[in-house]
């Protein structure tokens, strides 16, 4: 277990230099970025001063290297716009992001778990068929679109909801249950499918031949063996959301790191850019190594060889 | 005469398939009394195991069952309320499964399994569920019990998992129990040592046992009496003796033949065979269902069959007026 | 007259068929791209105005079934805040977005079909590359790269394409990977190999045709996810420019008048729910039909 651990946080030291060098790079060769930075009608006196400022004009192996170098040193560089350093940008920034992730997938579970048990426990009934409906419209959404239609039947139209801003938990409500929505399908059908399955294993007839009630086999026998590849799923959700956030966050106007990103993206704040991408890709990085942990750590087979 | 721990008279299970009604159980007449082993034998495909599933209520969703009437220790099980039913089950009657493989939870301890029923049933506290636990656990051959009790059931074998299904089977110290071919996943060695655990255990705690099996050599070992079962149907039932010496039912004859002896059978003299395939149980079936594999059948065969009693519950469903006699030509 | 020596189809086709033309939900799917299909292709056409034309007397008039008062008949579904026909605009729009789904869907196909046989085929170290490059891939946050690509190449359609085909090739190599492994273990690529037929032989002739239906699931499930991605970037205002008629920039737009003139964001979302409903539903329904017992 510890062998495997070990070898997976090497993987993700290694992704994650990969993931930080594909995106220092497609920055800088995607298009000029001291052209982008200078603005358009910027004269090539202004662009050359700008790519000497910040070092543009190097070659960029060298610019990802001395990047790189600082950054395991902690040092993100500096905001172009912000007067904080990237670093501190970021890390102010991150709770809320958290949260709304976090808020974001217990929603998406107490959609999906509820609805999968119940579909797969009556199976082509109107319940299986409409649980599934409800997936496939929850996919097809444009979640910026729900967000908007949220904001205007809660917040306009309604007033129950304030519809930007971060300050009160409130805030949070709309944001994390377009976020939860759109994930719930997924994992609804997962659970829906791993429930099936498992119900018809020898093990749940055992349950019911000790006298157990129905409540009891569902729960402890059937949903504990069905649940494990929902759980690693999770974690991989957690980090699409983290993802998406920057959609959702620019919708509801919440200050999360989603935000700064559109933000930076928008002003070509390069070095904030190029600091959230790494920290995001290092977060995808360890949810897919935890995730395999949780799978490996459920299944006593597993864990206990 | 003390009431018979299990008393079913007439069971019929039928199942919907895709072509019309299967009538996987049509007619079957059992009873088990206390501290008494019933072997319910025949070949695949006959009903046994729905048997068994039908008393405790455990049939599939689709599945109807009729019967004159069911009862255990007296109580009636086709119209028990379901919460009365799931009190009953793995309290007063329990069941153990043919494939000790895949029968217990991986994600639970055995431990933790074994005192479910126990505490579900209200028969103690958690110290008292262990207790019993290591006991019983002790009881099927199981040493260091109390080990065993925070392992997981991927660590032990296939004979240890089904010494683990007869304990869990125990723990509420039930009077009937009713075993599913508990040996046929095992080696022939294992075989032997669970067979006569369970008779060891019959004995000792004294409640009855209805035991599903295709070989005959085990019903010949532990069975107090036998109940033949063919399509459906019990074509023979009476005291294993007298079953073995005396068939009155050419598919009992056909069954006891085809035991291989060492001893006797030669090289070059065939082995004892039943020619034919056993009829489809989709939509009924008129008349005896053993006629077109029987090399006794007569015209009246195709009309029902009554039930035939003879001395010591020797009851039997044909029509031949004596004991079938042996086809092989070196007959034991 | 018939021809009585015709042989009948191979036995598997015909169930093929009878599970296609069964599977309702299929039909209706299919039904609805084609008409938006037709309805993109014939857009100059159908569209009674031009897209592009600012009436700035006629801003934001309502539908019919909104407003009844203050609908004209001009404007079927109403105009936007710049006097634009919504109607119109909606047709035009179709084309961004199926052009966009196919595209990106053609890059991601060839690049992840290439991959992932590759892998699934070869195994060993070119196995051991792409892995390593898909959960780099899956590592990546998509939106945010797209957004920041996008940033500093410029918004177009092209771009759009570019990046997002470059991006969404993951599930196409992780599903065409093992599914190559699975055929490669089967005996009649033993056989092909046995008899001396090249490895491009090979892969073409014996493991292609078998991707098709996993293929094809993969492709439409992707198509619906460019589209949504699309969408997205658009309504960002980093993906198509205005005044292309995008449906997720028609979102962006309606958002700046939503609190006025609510209405306006529900035209162009319904129809990428629509668009994107019906492409899933057709993926699973080929899903279903040719993968039968894996169904409930």
């Amino acid at each position: 277990m510890l062998r495997f651990t070990l070898r997976r946080l090497l993987l993700a030291l290694v992704v994650g230099i990969a993931v930080s060098a594909i995106a220092f790079m497609l920055l800088r060769i995607s298009g000029d970025l001291a052209i982008s930075l200078a603005g358009e009608d910027a004269s090539p006196a202004e662009v050359e001063r700008i790519r000497e400022q910040y070092g543009l004009n190097r070659p960029i192996v060298v610019q990802y290297a001395e990047w790189l170098w600082r950054a395991v040193q902690g040092d993100l560089g500096r905001s172009l716009f912000y007067p904080e350093s990237v670093a501190n940008l970021i890390m102010s920034r991150l709770p809320v992001t958290l949260t709304l992730a976090g808020l974001g997938l217990v929603i998406a579970l107490l959609i999906s778990l509820p609805l999968g048990i119940i579909a797969a426990l009556k199976r082509n009934t109107w319940v299986d068929r409409g649980a599934l409906g409800i997936a496939v419209i929850g996919q097809a959404m444009p979640n910026f679109w729900f967000g908007l239609l949220m904001i205007f039947f809660f917040g306009l139209a309604l007033g129950w909801l304030p519809i930007s801003g971060s300050d009160t938990w409130l805030h949070f409500v709309m944001p994390a249950i377009t976020l939860g929505w759109f994930s719930a399908p997924v994992l609804m059908r997962l659970t829906r499918g791993g429930m099936v399955e498992v119900m018809t294993s020898d093990y749940i007839r055992t349950a019911r031949a000790k006298g157990l009630p129905g409540r009891v086999v569902v729960l402890k026998h059937a949903l504990r063996n069905a649940i494990i590849p929902v759980v690693a799923l999770c974690s991989v959700q957690f980090g699409n959301m983290l993802s998406g956030s920057v959609i959702i966050e620019t919708v509801f106007a919440l200050q999360g790191i989603g935000y700064l990103a559109w933000e930076a993206i928008s002003r070509r704040d390069f070095p904030v850019v190029q600091g959230i991408l790494l920290l995001v890709a290092l977060f995808y990085v360890i949810l897919t190594l935890v995730a395999d942990i949780l799978n490996a750590w459920l299944d006593p087979r597993i864990r206990r060889g | 005469m003390t009431t018979p721990v299990l008393d079913v008279k007439q069971l019929a299970v039928q199942i919907p398939v895709a072509d019309g009604i299967l009538h996987a159980v049509r007619d079957v007449t059992l009873t088990v009394a206390r501290g008494e082993t019933l072997c319910v034998v025949g070949e695949s495909g006959c009903g046994k195991s729905l048997t068994s599933l039908a008393v405790m209520g455990l049939l599939p969703g689709s599945a109807r069952r009729t019967a004159a009437h069911m009862r255990f220790a007296g109580e009636d099980l086709l119209d028990m309320t379901p919460r009365r039913l799931r009190d009953l089950r793995g309290n007063r009657m329990a069941m153990i499964f043919q494939e000790p493989m895949t029968s217990l939870n991986p994600a639970w301890t055995i431990g933790d399994q074994l005192t479910e029923p126990f505490l579900r049933h209200g028969k103690g506290n958690r110290r008292e569920a262990t207790d019993r636990a290591v006991f019983l656990l002790e009881r099927v051959g199981i040493a260091a019990a109390g080990r065993r009790l925070v392992q997981y059931p991927h660590e032990l074998s296939g004979g240890l998992r089904q010494r683990v299904m007869i304990a869990m089977a125990l723990m509420c110290g039930p009077d009937l129990i009713l075993a599913d071919e508990p040996t046929t996943a095992l080696d022939v060695t294992i075989q032997a040592e669970i067979l006569h655990l369970l008779a060891e255990l019959q004995r000792e705690f004294g409640m009855g046992l209805l035991l599903v099996t295709h070989d005959l050599g085990i019903v010949a070992r532990v069975a107090h009496r036998v109940a033949v079962m063919y399509a459906g149907e019990v074509v023979e039932s009476g005291p294993t003796v007298t079953v073995f010496d005396e068939p009155r039912h050419p598919y009992t004859r056909g069954l006891i033949d085809c035991i291989p002896i060492p001893a006797r059978s030669r090289p070059g003299v065939p082995l004892g065979t039943i020619p034919g395939l056993v009829p489809s149980l989709v939509g009924g079936i008129e008349g005896c269902a053993f006629r077109e594999r029987c090399a006794f059948a007569t015209e009246p065969c195709a009309r029902p069959v009554p039930v035939t009693t003879g001395a010591e519950g020797h009851a039997w469903r044909c029509i031949l007026p004596s004991a079938v006699p042996s086809l092989l030509e070196n007959p034991a | 007259m018939s021809d009585i020596t015709a042989t009948p189809p191979p036995m598997k086709l015909r169930k093929k068929r009878g599970r296609i033309l069964g599977n309702s939900g299929l039909i209706l799917a299919a039904t609805v791209l084609g008409l938006i299909t037709l309805m993109a292709i014939f857009a100059p056409w159908i569209a009674p105005h031009d897209p592009y034309a600012q009436t700035l007397d006629d801003r934001l008039i309502p539908p019919a079934f909104i407003d009844a008062e203050m609908a004209d008949p001009r404007y079927l579904l109403g105009t936007d805040n710049l006097g634009r026909d919504y109607l119109s605009r909606l047709i035009y729009g179709a084309r961004i977005s199926l052009l966009i789904g196919l595209l990106t869907m053609l890059v991601s196909g060839v690049i992840g079909t290439v991959l992932g046989v590759a892998a699934g085929y070869f195994g060993g170290r070119v196995d051991t590359v792409v892995s390593f490059l898909i959960t780099t891939r899956l590592s990546l946050p998509v939106v945010m790269v797209a957004l920041a690509v996008v940033a500093v190449a410029g918004g177009s359609l092209q771009v759009v394409v570019l990046v997002l085909g470059l991006l969404l090739w993951d599930r196409f190599a992780v599903v065409m990977r093992s599914a190559t492994m699975q055929l490669r273990n089967l005996e009649y690529v033993a056989a092909a190999q046995a008899v001396g037929c090249s490895t491009p032989r090979i892969l073409v002739g014996e493991i292609l045709p078998n991707l098709i239906p996993a293929l094809v699931v993969v492709a439409s499930y992707e198509m619906a996810q460019a589209i949504l991605l699309e969408a997205a970037l658009s309504f960002l205002g980093l993906g198509v420019q205005p005044p292309l008629p995008s449906w997720g920039l028609m979102v962006a737009e309606a958002k700046e008048v939503m609190l006025f003139d609510p209405w306006v964001i529900l035209l162009p979302g319904l129809a990428i729910c629509i668009l994107v409903l019906a492409i899933n539903m057709l993926g699973d329904g080929i899903r279903d039909a040719t993968a039968p017992e894996g169904r409930s």
